[in-house]
């Protein structure tokens, strides 16, 4: 037989389709294209939310009209037309369903492609599922086991309506509508998303999680997560995403928003997997998310990432360490290829006494991408004994990408611990010659090494998560030999 | 008027006084152009974010000294490297002095650039290598403009040269304020070999901002050893701006000593043009009071089998503030280079900050790049060990940070000037030891 070569790999990768690029057809209500005023007052009144949240999001808007797009990071594209696209899109069978049988059997079917069908994730992981498709909430499931113990789960604009209090107290308190662009946008124009509050001292018995998907042909998708974790609470928070194949390129602006009160810990874990366009770079999603959390005394909050998918990722989930002893943590795996950029990293900001951060970055590049870690880590002159131990690793794939890293690193307080090392490299020769020796082929040796080379996230993320994730990185790497 | 309108419009008077019928005076003109249109950089540009000029622009910088001054060397001799012997190039308000310098022009040349600018025996060199590697920033753009007077230093093929070269900028205060734009040229020949030490001083308290250029060229197999100090008084800036262009299987060195200064930033740059290159770039900052240290590296790796270090050590006390920017760029083409980069700083103060931005960008996928960057204290256990065995805290301090500078030190070829940063180092550390235990 003649040897799998390189050359093998890379055609089979060609070839590779993307594989959940589907399309299901919902009779959907679209708004027409365009954002000005009225349409941010449209989507409110649609929403059915009160005047607070309206006039809450035209203040958004009017901030939004003075910025301009970020240009700093380390991506090329082509800047979208937000005046071409259609600000809310809602599946028509909107009313709520009290079981599973009546979601509209076509969305199921969807689910069901993804290997994610509700049914299953509803017996096999004892999951509740917030399931998202095209920006408005349609089944909510396990909600009665959450009631119980007080924990809210459910979507944001349904919070809005039956806990404003608690909405109109913490939404904007981490991202304020001003931070930046997008996340100004995202104020403005936001059509869901999903809230949860876990009160004080509960353990939320179960992994949290919802599925985003990008649905309606040149809809852009804009969620508000918020996430808030009273005193001594627990919870586990899951995001995956996938989305259908669509040639024009796709918008999307999320704000993720957690606080954890004090002696609270969220767990807030990512697997993002959106069509990264065609093998020519044509197409794909633009990912363009502000997340943050804030940390009061004695709390930790920790982002666990695997990015796979996007034309164009620009995402750093930070950490606000206010609270003294309070912990923050951002473990990431950033896989590109072909012609997908990646500009990615986190920030810590140490502001209370004692606090400590930790960060792990894997960068994998193939194919003719770019990979760009950029961090900031950051200790103010009260942050006494502050700690801070960053490790960015990248992988290069052939000699068409690029891997780069930007650290910035300020320290004002003479008690501070920083320590940054980077590597970079490609899987060694050796490496895949003793796997060879051993009878597992060039390809399944890659797959082995980069899955060692990412155990470290990998490890980070809950055990469902975990085996879609390590399949992820397979499906996205395949013959990428470096 | 502030120090942009002012540069520009001296520098009319500036083409009063020198030929502007040469190719030379086209490269200042055009140079002017683009400072003009750039200005001085703000901390909106990235390179800049963490670096002010603002303070420093503000004294009323004389652009060209009225007079010569000159100074006796019993003075000054503290500040040379006097315990070996030596080529001088001695400057006093940025004019040349022959009074101190020992120049040659035996086998090498040893001159001055307002010679080799203007003699024609040095036109084919100007023409081959006078700005050629100099980046087109602003500041550089403005030293370009103003290029008349520095060191010239020409070393031909095969030629090891015995002696080191001192370099040095006196400068007397007889100004209020002075402004000074020396001009480096470095070209060391194939497998020649040449070792130089930099040193910019002021003799009083008076302002004075420096903006130097160096251009350096080391073609096959040549060796360049090039030493800076910088520990000048507390009103003195220095902006120092070095490109370093590289041949096959050369190797350059670059040692960076900043112990003091109003605000310096050393922008040093290496370019490798040709396979098997070593690159070595290494620092030492000791800062106290308000005082500002800016290291902005740039390594391009362009072709195979490269290598390059970087080892930045900082010890910041009081409101010192610290800045590190490394980047080392791997093209695609350099298969097998092997970058190194490594930060390492100490904060002694409440007040003191550090800002450090080690970057990578890499575009070859065969290399082994890496770079660590810690921001520490001294080890309390290690602290603790001498403290018991009777060594006082203050020696006991000064030994860990001289232990934790050492690595710098050891790649230092000559010993006189090893000893002189060693006692340098013990004085800003307060101490009267030796060090040699």
């Amino acid at each position: 037989m003649s040897k799998y070569t390189e050359d093998d790999l890379r055609e089979e990768l060609k070839t590779k389709e993307y594989e959940y690029g589907f399309y299901t057809d919902i009779e959907s209500e679209t708004f027409p294209i365009g954002l000005n005023e009225d349409i941010v007052r449209a989507i409110s009144k649609k929403k059915e939310e009160p005047q607070w949240m309206t006039d809450w999001r035209l203040e958004a808007f009017k901030v939004w009209k003075e910025m301009t797009e970020p240009e700093w990071a380390n991506v090329r594209y082509k800047k979208p037309d937000f005046q071409a696209i259609s600000y809310y899109s809602a599946p028509n069978s909107k009313p709520k369903y009290d079981s599973i049988d009546e979601v509209d059997p076509e969305l199921l079917a969807t689910f069901e492609k993804l290997g994610i069908s509700l049914d299953e994730q509803k017996k096999l992981a004892g999951v509740a599922m917030d399931v998202v498709v095209d920006s408005v909430s349609v089944a909510t499931t396990f909600k009665k086991t959450l009631g119980e113990k007080g924990i809210i789960f459910m979507s944001i604009s349904e919070a809005i309506k039956e806990h404003p209090e608690l909405v109109k107290k913490y939404i904007g308190t981490v991202v304020p509508q001003k931070d930046n662009f997008y996340a100004a946008l995202n104020s403005a124009v936001f059509s869901d998303g999903s809230f949860c509050y876990i009160p004080k001292g509960v353990r939320c018995p179960m992994e949290l999680s919802t599925y985003f998907r990008i649905n309606q042909a040149g809809t852009g998708q804009f969620e508000r997560t918020l996430v808030i974790a009273d005193e001594g609470s627990y919870v586990s928070y899951l995001e995956g995403c996938t989305a259908p194949s669509r040639d024009e390129n796709q918008l999307h602006a999320a704000v993720v928003e957690l606080i954890a009160l004090d002696d609270a810990e969220i767990k807030y874990s990512t697997v993002q997997n959106w069509y990264p366009g065609n093998a020519e770079g044509k197409g794909g999603v633009y990912n363009f998310v502000t997340k943050r959390g804030l940390c009061e005394t004695n709390a930790k909050i920790s982002w666990t990432q695997v990015e796979t998918g996007s034309a164009v990722t620009w995402k750093y989930p930070s950490c606000i360490l206010k609270g003294n002893n309070s912990v923050g943590e951002f473990y990431s795996i950033a896989v590109t290829n072909n012609y997908q950029q990646a500009d990615t990293g986190t920030k810590m900001i140490h502001l209370g006494k004692n606090t400590k951060s930790t960060i792990i970055s894997k960068g994998i590049s193939a194919g003719k991408s770019q990979n760009s870690y950029r961090g900031l880590v950051q200790i103010s002159p009260r942050a006494e004994n502050a700690r801070n131990f960053s490790q960015c690793d990248s992988l290069l794939m052939g000699n068409e990408c690029g891997a780069h890293t930007f650290p910035y690193i300020e320290a004002k307080n003479k008690t501070a611990q920083i320590e940054h090392e980077a590597t970079t490299s490609k899987i060694g020769e050796d490496q895949i010659f003793y796997c060879n020796q051993r009878g597992i082929d060039t390809e399944k040796a890659i797959a082995l090494i980069v899955n060692g080379f990412s155990k470290e996230v990998l490890n980070k993320l809950p055990m469902e998560f975990a085996v879609e994730a390590q399949k992820l990185l397979e499906i996205s790497l395949e013959g990428s030999v470096g | 008027m502030d120090l942009k309108e002012k540069l520009v419009s001296s520098f009319l008077a500036f083409e009063n006084r020198v030929d502007v019928e040469t190719p030379i005076h086209d490269v200042r003109s055009e140079a002017i152009k683009t400072f003009e249109a750039k200005g001085f950089p703000t901390k909106k540009d990235e390179d800049w974010k963490y670096t002010s000029l603002k303070s420093v622009l503000k004294s009323d910088f004389s652009v060209f000294p009225k007079q010569e001054n000159a100074i006796e060397y019993t003075d000054v001799k503290k500040y040379f490297i006097h315990d070996i012997d030596s080529y001088k190039i001695i400057f006093i308000d940025g004019k040349y002095s022959s009074h101190l310098s020992q120049t040659t022009h035996d086998g090498i040349d040893v001159c001055l650039m307002s010679a080799a600018l203007t003699k024609p025996k040095y036109r084919l060199v100007i023409e081959n290598y006078f700005n050629k590697i100099a980046t087109k920033d602003s500041l550089s753009s403005l030293n370009t403009a103003f290029s008349q007077e520095g060191a010239y230093i020409h070393i031909p093929k095969n030629k090891l040269v015995e002696k080191p070269i001192q370099i040095l900028h006196f400068s007397t205060g007889n100004e209020a304020a002075l402004m000074l734009q020396p001009r480096n040229l470095v070209v060391v020949d194939e497998n020649a070999h040449v070792q130089i030490i930099e040193r910019h001083q002021s003799l009083t308290d008076n302002p004075v901002l420096t903006n130097s250029v160096t251009e350096i060229f080391a073609n096959k197999r040549a060796i360049v050893d090039y030493y800076k100090i910088q520990n000048d008084n507390k009103n003195a800036s220095l902006i120092d701006n070095t490109f370093i262009n590289q041949k096959r299987e050369s190797h350059v060195s670059v040692h960076t000593f900043s112990f003091g200064g109003q605000l310096t930033r050393n922008n040093l740059n290496f370019y490798q043009n040709g396979e098997r290159i070593d690159s070595t770039m290494k620092g030492i900052t000791i800062i106290g009071e308000k005082q500002h240290v800016d290291h902005n590296t740039l390594v391009h790796h362009i072709e195979p089998n490269c290598e390059s270090h970087q080892d930045y050590k900082g010890i910041f006390g009081d409101n010192a503030t610290g800045v590190f920017n490394g980047k080392v760029v791997v093209e695609k083409e350099a298969q097998k280079t092997n970058a190194f980069q490594a930060n390492n700083n100490i904060l002694l103060s409440d007040k003191a900050s550090i800002n450090t931005k080690p970057q990578l960008e890499i575009f070859a996928d065969d290399v082994k790049c890496s770079h660590g960057c810690t921001i520490g204290q001294l080890d309390e256990s290690a602290m603790f060990y001498m403290r018991s065995r009777g060594i006082p805290q203050k020696e006991a301090k000064a030994l860990l940070m001289y232990a934790f500078s050492n690595n710098v030190l050891s790649s230092v070829k000559i010993p006189e000037l090893k000893q002189r940063i060693t006692k340098i180092i013990a004085t800003k550390l307060g101490v009267n030891i030796g060090f040699d235990l």
